[in-house]
């Protein structure tokens, strides 16, 4: 891997040494489950019962891809707020997603204190602690660092968007992160536009991936539609990182397919040419077009997939809207040790 | 029993803290072959090497970033922040992020991590080298401040927090530094966060205090004792919580209250001292509740003469005594 970036190359064509084509189709079954659930959350919103959403369409194969590369019984993953298919690959079930969603009591992630897909997981090494973008980048440094004094062999994997990268805690983590060689994989999903602002007006530089030179480790751009493209990249960043050979950045090239959130409205800012193209970059077509030409699935198949997800949803939305709201008593729990009545 | 100044005392806790718990370790700016700007960590990196005596690099977000990460995934990181005037870079990591994991996760998260500042002026450090931060950090639930004024205290709330299962803020006066020389035990103690302590009782009226103004507040209330006036100095030692129970009862039993402090007093700990005494001794009181602090300027001038004007003394508490005793 070189220290500067790489072209998208177009390897999903073909079996990758431990990507099999039955395992495409799973990951492909994980992406249309997240769409579905996705696009039920944002109806949720507009019934009034979900106050935000932030989607992560468009971004669902960089996220399977890259869970998929690593180890979620020892890694760990800061995520960001648009990791909604990133957290149901990492065993997230539809149930806990909508929990948080619906600010109900059993989220498990904050106890619904929090927005949705924040706090922490009680499963994974998971946790998103805040809403202020690029904070996680510093934090992971640090929970790479116990790692390396602790001699674990662990990955730590932190999420961020293009965003994200005009912070300072970026460089300085970025930095750090060079310096003391840890066992950390930045993983940027570009989709090209913070909220409103697109990238040109982010940074002077085409490939966030080329930073990494300056940092001394590898940077490589791949297209984050490419579920074997991003899961070759990441497997290889996971390996330097066993290895103690140091940091990776991974650039994964995504489109947004919706607003920012369910509060933004992205023709006050988008051409309508570029929302008519990136619609013909939208990860689940492409998948569903290359596992059908691979006869790896058929036309039946799909819709079965489809259809199997969508029941999935039903039930878990369902279930979750007749659950109650955590009341004011849990409200004190937990702001240091031993404070509520719950610690 | 030995006597130490404070920075003897935080440097030989760092020291016992590190060798009694192996997740132990400190980040910083200087910290390892320098041994801190101070001198703090004077000899630590020679004994417990570059792995646990971590030299960052120029980025005070950065070191509390880290330093709440490595808190998350098992260690007790002792983050040191040069001078407090440059904490203001890290305050995101802090104030936004680490004092709200706990209760942003449910509990399933803590952060176990200290953060040692050396602040305060009277060092002719002018406006950057002077700085009083403790108020933003004492506003914030989910964090403890503490504020030790004697090497005794020093020792027994730094190991207090770096035991801590949550974000503690330590504030070094850094004029105490080597100025202030106490007893300090050898052996292994703690001083429990959140509890204040008559550093001298008295019948007449209660100086409610903290840090550097402890030391100026025992002076002055030597000197009125003198004119027969029984001054009773208790230093509040943690800044947050504050011991409302203790600066009630002392406020009520004397009957009147004069709050010392080097912060300039808008929107201060003084404000919120006057507040519990406001709320809990209101009809205890013999006289008004009086406060002492700097003038409302930023601090504090690099000239010698301004300087000594901004700073509080134990001339101008003495005053401020005198005229209290007096209604």
């Amino acid at each position: 891997m070189s220290a500067t970036a790489n072209k998208p190359s177009n390897s999903s064509e073909t079996d990758s040494d431990q990507l099999t084509g039955a395992r495409l189709t799973e990951l492909y079954r994980m992406m249309v489950l997240s769409r579905h659930l996705d696009e039920r959350v944002w109806l949720l919103n507009r019934q009034g019962k979900a106050a935000i959403a932030a989607s992560a369409q468009g971004h669902e194969a960089a996220q399977v891809a890259c869970v998929e590369a690593t180890d979620p019984s020892k890694d760990h993953y800061l995520i960001y707020y648009r990791q909604f298919t990133a957290m149901l690959a990492l065993g997230t079930e539809p149930e806990e997603m909508l929990r948080g969603f619906l600010a109900k009591e059993a989220d498990p992630m904050s106890a619904s204190r929090q927005f949705p897909l924040h706090g922490a997981h009680p499963r994974v090494d998971l946790f998103n602690f805040s809403n202020v973008i690029a904070t996680q980048l510093p934090q992971a440094a640090g929970v790479a660092l116990a790692d390396k004094l602790k001699g674990s062999d662990a990955a730590t994997i932190v999420y961020f968007g293009d965003g994200a990268s005009s912070q300072g805690d970026t460089h300085e983590a970025m930095n750090f992160a060079g310096v003391q060689k840890l066992p950390v994989i930045f993983f940027c999903e570009n989709n090209r536009f913070a909220i409103s602002v697109p990238q040109s007006k982010q940074m002077g530089i085409d490939s966030l991936a080329s930073r990494a030179a300056g940092y001394g480790f590898p940077g490589v751009q791949v297209d984050g539609t490419d579920v074997v493209a991003v899961y070759e990249a990441t497997k290889a960043a996971v390996a330097r990182a066993r290895a103690g050979e140091g940091p990776t950045l991974i650039e994964a090239s995504v489109e947004r397919l919706l607003p920012h959130t369910t509060d933004d409205d992205h023709t006050r800012y988008r051409t309508a040419e570029d929302i008519e193209r990136m619609s013909k970059r939208d990860p689940i077509q492409i998948l569903s077009d290359l596992l059908k030409r691979r006869d790896l699935i058929t036309e039946a198949e799909d819709e079965a997939i489809h259809a199997e997800a969508k029941k999935r949803v039903n039930e878990a939305t369902d279930t979750v809207d007749a659950e109650p709201y955590p009341g004011v008593e849990t409200m004190f729990d937990h702001v240091i040790e031993g404070s509520g009545g719950n610690s | 029993m030995p006597e130490q100044t404070v920075i003897e005392a935080v440097r030989d806790t760092m020291r016992n803290e590190m060798r009694r718990d192996d997740t132990v370790i400190l980040l910083g700016e200087d910290v390892g072959s320098r041994g801190g700007v101070f001198l703090a960590s004077d000899g630590l990196i020679e004994e417990f090497g570059e792995n646990r005596v971590i030299d960052t690099p120029l980025a005070e977000s950065l070191i509390c970033g880290v330093a709440l990460g490595a808190a998350v995934n098992g260690l007790r990181p002792i983050a040191e922040i040069q001078f407090a005037d440059f904490m203001w870079p890290a305050i995101n990591q802090l104030i936004g992020e680490a004092s709200k994991v706990r209760y942003g996760t449910n509990g399933v998260k803590t952060a176990p991590m200290t953060v040692r500042v050396p602040y305060g002026g009277g060092v002719r450090g002018g406006l950057y080298h002077s700085q009083s931060i403790e108020v933003l950090f004492a506003h914030t639930p989910g964090l403890s401040v503490v504020a030790p004024a004697t090497p005794y205290d020093a020792k027994g709330l730094l190991a207090s927090a770096i035991r801590s299962n949550d974000p503690v803020i330590v504030l070094e006066h850094k004029r105490t530094y080597r100025l202030v020389k106490g007893e300090v035990p050898s052996e292994d103690y703690t001083i429990p966060i959140g509890k204040a302590e008559i550093k001298r009782p008295g019948t007449d009226l209660t100086i409610f205090t903290y840090g550097l103004m402890v030391h100026y507040s025992l002076q002055a209330a030597e000197m009125a004792a003198a004119n027969g006036i029984d001054v009773e100095v208790l230093d509040l030692r943690t800044l947050r919580p504050l011991d409302a129970d203790a600066i009630a009862e002392s406020a009520s039993r004397t009957g009147k209250a004069l709050i010392v402090q080097e912060d300039t007093p808008a929107v201060s700990i003084s404000s919120e001292v006057a507040a519990i005494i406001g709320e809990r001794c209101f009809f205890d009181l013999d006289g008004p509740i009086t406060r002492l602090g700097p003038p409302e300027l930023p601090p504090m001038p690099f000239s010698p003469i301004q300087e000594a004007a901004f700073m509080p003394s134990p001339e101008k508490i003495h005053t401020a005594i005198t005229k209290l005793a007096e209604i």
